[in-house]
């Protein structure tokens, strides 16, 4: 019995802390979001479950650089490395390119058909810190939603049985 | 513990230093599509060991060539890179052929000078990322394709 409560402390105390650092971030303006590393591409940097911090700014995107990019028609955001930058004399329009580290060839075929480069505008921001493994829980949450619903409710079933 | 990881990474003072030499320009064309393309080989020494700390997982190095057009005020184009896993690893000298093509938004590299730019990007563990690069000028490519 005493086992089963330690694990409930530690499920609130997770539980809460997560809901508080989510709701930091919203209350700080959401600067600095959260993303998930989903796929590999990125390897042996961040792997999937990594969770990365982002910051977005106004500095000019510059090669070397790690950017998070949605790309029409995919809802996932993607997270890699700009290779190229051109930035235009008058104008400040800078055409970028961004490849996955571990991956071959650049990202041209993910970009939208006709689509050669990315804008600032398509970029969501930089990643400047990550922490790993600790996404994973998300990543679980989201696609077994069952895994979700059974753990919050053992969450609820031993709150409400608990002889505290 | 993450900024905690991150203050100590603070502290240190890391002193890189490299060269870049290009032993030789291999091919230099205009391609169908009406950019220029330019194929080269180089000698790239590094020594990126002060860079590492107990909480750097890997390092991930580049070479880029920088230089500037009359239609764009920067041209940034990365021509190699590497991970570099541990500090043992971290003082190297490698010999090779530009990883990623080097095209131009047009047709201006003839004659061109530029810059090639070594950069690190330091991945922890945990925590924050830092990144730096260092600047060697004084590159120029040919007057005529060959």
């Amino acid at each position: 019995m005493a086992l089963t409560r330690q694990a409930l402390s530690l499920g609130m105390i997770v539980t809460s802390a997560l809901m508080i650092w989510k709701a930091l971030m919203c209350i700080t303006g959401c600067e600095s979001p959260v993303v998930v590393v989903l796929t590999g591409s990125m390897e042996p940097g961040f792997k999937r479950g990594d969770i990365l911090f982002l910051h977005t700014s106004k500095d000019p995107i510059r090669t070397g650089e790690i950017v998070v990019f949605n790309v029409e028609g995919r809802d996932i955001p993607i997270v890699h490395r700009v290779i190229e930058v051109h930035e235009r004399q008058d104008t400040r329009d800078v055409d970028i390119l961004t490849k996955g580290d571990s991956n071959d060839q650049d990202d041209r075929f993910l970009y939208t058909y006709g689509q050669h480069w990315l804008s600032p505008q398509h970029i969501m921001g930089r990643a400047i810190g990550f922490l790993p493994y600790v996404g994973w829980v998300t990543i679980i949450m989201t696609e077994k939603p069952l895994i979700k619903y059974i753990l919050l409710s053992a969450l609820g079933l031993l709150v409400i049985t608990s002889k505290d | 513990m993450c900024a905690m990881a991150s203050l100590s990474d603070n502290l240190n003072s890391p002193s890189p230093t490299s060269q870049i030499q290009i032993l030789n320009i291999n091919w230099f064309q205009k391609q169908p599509h009406g950019n220029d393309e330019v194929s080269l080989t180089m000698n790239i020494t590094a020594d990126l060991q002060s860079l590492f700390t107990w909480n750097t997982k890997q390092v991930f190095v580049f070479v880029a060539a920088e230089y500037e057009t009359p239609k764009n005020s920067l041209n940034q184009v990365s021509l190699w890179d590497a991970i570099i896993p541990t500090k043992e690893h971290a003082n190297f000298w490698i010999q090779t052929a530009n990883k990623y093509r080097f095209v131009d938004q047009g047709s201006n590299l003839r004659g061109k000078e530029f810059n090639l730019t070594l950069h690190w990007h330091v991945m922890p563990k945990t925590g924050k990322m830092f990144a730096d690069k260092i600047v060697m000028s004084g590159y120029r490519l040919p007057e005529e394709y060959r």
